[in-house]
């Protein structure tokens, strides 16, 4: 069991490892200029010149692929961070809390749920406008609820444990017992939550692009190709898998990780056999 | 005419996976009609001995060698659909915990009509009419209700008379109960356990007793198996093994029960460290769609003074109050009315005092389990009250983290375990060590060994003196165990329904108690008289002069000590 969950995590970090390395050297160098347009070589299969093809543009994808990693993850890593650093803040205040501050907030969080995180999105960007800050805080914004969800049922069922109020007779203060011992406690599911988002996010993302929300054309993000790619879909079906593979292994990498780190975090966990 | 119901011979139990031997060579027999009790702490194999017998394993975990034979029949690898003929029908059992051994979404005219419905070829009126005589004879005030009701309606105590209705419906030739009444209070677990003699004696029903808790096996059982670590380690007819203890883990078990402590005399007129004055506490009831529910008062107006140095014992049953009185005291809980002064300022936020107070009032919870940060090293956990202590420089944080350790008997280097490292035991040692580590003047222990096995508990109540004579400190000490307040408490409070009902010396109210809820908590704790073969005889308080037996207890049941 030991060996296998190293392994996850082993391939975990290699995937997200060499993700980073792309998006690194994406934004600096990339093969081709990914906006490059060359009518000649248009929807061109993977070949010696273009190793993963060329689109409707001629464009070359790997260069593209390369571009968009640096824009996809910087897009990914910001909005999680927003969107988990507001959840959290309001998750433990008003689960640590509890009374007429948390039922305020929670009924305006319920709310907010109750719109679809893209619809929410969809009417912030009208405000924001269209462009890549636009959609980090316009998603950060849109995901915050559910963290906040579930922080807060995290927090309740960790507030009635019996160190909380250990904590509270020794004469430590709200405040530091929120910080020491509630928010340490959450990490667990907050880790969880976290890798999953960062599917969301990357899927919020090709559906704004989808809609033409996204980042604008012609700057390449894995979400736009993927949407621009879907009149292609019969005679350049590496236009849509390409991306799409990226996207996905993304995923894989991020939860394989996210696991590991969440054993990892763990005291209770890491002397396991 | 006795014959062996159940022989039980060589067998042997072992986890698959890591092939660790839970159950090593136990043999015992059960004869029909015979009440018998297994006797041991948790880990030594009991529960999975009497499980294997119904075949009822968990999981990866499996029988190795020996026999079961039940009435002539062997038990290990039978044919599935037989075992469950014999399940129920010969066979029943009694779980530990009442609270999840009754489906919650099921009426339990339903739930007990099931088993009579499967094993009994009878028409449905007969059927009802059964459960119905069932239900009264398990002390079921409106049987008819019953039948429409769900479990949630009914407390702990009631669920675990249902649950025994319902085994019994089906008049078993042998019942296994598996720690029956460890879940309840003190004085519904005798009820319960009389119950259950008195209808098992009725019909006849033989009777595996599993449980920790020597003296409760030894006033209903007949024989006694004691287990430790997988093996049987000495059997043989209750008081003959009480009084003739051979195995040295039998004496050990015998020497964790709890007996009296030495007396100890307080000086008149000192001012009290702690004094509570017309405490009343009130929980808001529930809000409904419009109005709210009545409060619901928890405290009655409490008068109570803690001397210095002195350890004052609260008991009662679940729901007296005793828990909340603790609460208000440690300033969990705020006061609905009334106040609570320590050293004579009253706690409350806005005093110049309060401080003074927090730094010097500690406490130690129930739980072991809980009350420790599982994120926090063993140090950091003792070492956190300290950070309150003002002028203290890191090394002698360490120092005295290190000093507390060791005078909770661990040991300085537990200092970088987890909790989850430790045993329940071990992790009680820390709470207390966290409670002292201020060197506190008060000290307020909630159930502070209730979760403990029996021989941990002794240990862990003896530490608890020596460091109360140590460094001083009054106590608070909550309990629904009357066999372990007798052991430490200097005066005894005994709470019932928010107030209290009767207060003394501990040998005042433990030798000539008033009340007659205060009799009947100690009519279910043993006094231990030492036996010429180095053991020891139980004396039932106050059996003899009890007029009014509990619902269906009928007075054969009682095994005379």
């Amino acid at each position: 069991m030991k060996r296998f969950v190293a392994a996850n995590a082993a391939i975990g970090s290699v995937i997200i490892g060499f993700l980073v390395l792309v998006a690194v050297t994406g934004a600096v160098w990339t093969p081709y200029d990914p906006l490059g347009i060359s009518f000649r070589d248009k929807l061109a299969a993977p070949n010696a010149r273009h190793w993963l093809g060329t689109d409707e543009f001629g464009r070359d994808v790997a260069s593209r692929l390369m571009a968009g990693a640096a824009s996809s993850v910087w897009i990914s890593i910001t909005t999680v961070t927003i969107a988990v650093s507001i959840g959290v803040v309001i998750g433990v205040t008003s689960g640590y809390s509890r009374g007429w501050f948390d039922r305020i907030v929670m009924s305006f969080n319920d709310a907010l749920l109750a719109f679809p995180g893209i619809l929410l999105a969809l009417g912030l960007l009208a405000v924001l406008g269209a462009n890549k800050y636009g959609i980090i805080v316009a998603l950060g914004i849109a995901y915050s609820p559910s963290v906040a969800r579930i922080v807060r049922g995290t927090v309740l069922s960790i507030r009635e444990r019996e160190f909380i109020a250990a904590s509270r007779v020794i004469g430590n203060s709200e405040a530091y017992t929120m910080m020491r011992h509630v928010l340490p406690n959450c990490l667990a599911a907050l880790t969880v939550l976290t890798t999953s988002m960062f599917g969301w996010v990357l899927l919020a993302e090709s559906s704004l692009s989808f809609l033409g929300l996204g980042v604008p054309p012609p700057a390449p993000t894995w979400g736009n190709m993927l949407a621009s790619a879907r009149p292609y879909i019969g005679q350049a079906i590496w236009l849509a898998v390409l991306p799409g593979l990226c996207i996905s292994m993304t995923l894989l990498g991020i939860n394989l990780l996210g696991d590991a780190l969440r054993d990892r975090l763990d005291p209770r966990m890491r002397d396991r056999t | 005419m006795e014959k062996n119901l159940l022989t039980v011979d060589n067998l042997s139990v072992q986890v698959t996976g890591i092939g660790l031997d839970v159950v090593k060579n136990v043999g015992f027999n059960v004869q029909s009609g015979e009440i018998v009790g297994i006797v041991g702490e948790s880990g030594s194999g009991k529960t999975l001995a009497a499980r294997a017998a119904m075949g009822l394993l968990p999981q990866g975990i499996g029988v190795t060698g020996g026999s079961i034979k039940f009435d002539g029949e062997e038990i290990i690898g039978i044919a599935p659909r037989r075992l469950r003929q014999l399940r129920g029908s010969r066979i029943g059992m009694v779980f530990q915990e009442p609270m999840t051994s009754l489906n919650p979404s099921m009426l339990l005219g339903h739930q007990l009509d099931e088993g009579l419905a499967l094993h009994r070829r009878l028409p449905e009126a007969k059927r009802r009419e059964m459960i119905l005589d069932m239900l009264q004879r398990v002390g079921m005030d409106q049987p008819e209700r019953a039948l429409g009701a769900y479990p949630h309606e009914f407390s702990g105590g009631m669920r675990q008379r249902i649950m025994l209705a319902s085994v019994m419906l089906l008049r078993p030739a042998l019942l296994i109960a598996d720690e029956p009444t460890t879940a309840l209070d003190a004085v519904v677990q005798r009820d319960v356990l009389e119950l259950m003699v008195g209808l098992t004696r009725e019909q006849g029903t033989a009777v595996l007793l599993i449980s920790h808790d020597l003296g409760m096996v030894a006033r209903y059982c007949d024989r006694i198996i004691v287990m430790c670590r997988g093996e049987i380690v000495e059997q043989g007819k209750s008081d003959e093994l009480l009084a003739r203890p051979k195995h040295p883990y039998t004496r050990k078990l015998l020497g964790a029960m709890p007996a009296r402590g030495v007396e100890r005399s307080f000086p008149k007129d000192e001012q009290p460290i702690v004094s509570i004055r017309n405490l009343v506490v009130e929980y808001p009831g529930r809000q409904k769609l419009l109005r709210r529910d009545p409060p619901h008062r928890a405290l009655h107006g409490i008068n109570l003074d803690i001397a210095p140095k002195q350890v004052v014992a609260v008991v009662g049953s679940s729901g007296s109050g005793k828990t909340t009185l603790g609460q208000v005291v440690a300033g969990l809980v705020k006061a609905t009315d009334g106040e609570v002064r320590f050293e004579g300022a009253p706690i409350s936020q806005d005093q110049k005092t309060y401080w003074d107070y927090r730094m010097n009032c500690q406490m130690i919870f129930q739980d072991p389990y809980s009350s420790l940060d599982p994120r926090q090293t063993i140090g950091q956990i003792v070492g956190e009250p300290l950070r309150h202590v003002p002028n203290m420089t890191p090394a002698a944080v360490r120092e005295r983290i290190a000093e507390v350790l060791e005078e909770v008997k661990l040991g300085a280097d537990y200092a970088n375990r987890f909790p989850h490292q430790l045993s329940g035991g071990q992790r009680q040692r820390v709470a207390i060590a966290r409670a002292v580590v201020r060197r506190p003047r008060f000290v307020i222990a909630d159930e502070a060994v209730s979760a403990l096995d029996v021989t941990v508990r002794a240990q862990i109540l003896d530490l608890f003196t020596e460091l109360q004579n140590r460094h001083g400190f009054s106590c608070l000490f909550i309990s629904h165990d009357l066999g372990v307040v007798e052991q430490v408490a200097d005066r005894v409070i005994v709470m019932d329904k928010g107030r209290i009902v009767e207060e003394g010396d501990r040998s005042t109210v433990f030798d000539a108690p008033q009340h007659p809820f205060t009799r009947k908590l100690l009519s279910a704790v043993p006094a231990l008289q030492p036996a010429p073969g180095g053991g020891v005889r139980l004396l039932w308080r106050l059996d003899a002069e009890e007029g009014s037996a509990p619902a269906g207890a009928q007075s054969q049941a009682v095994h005379p000590a």
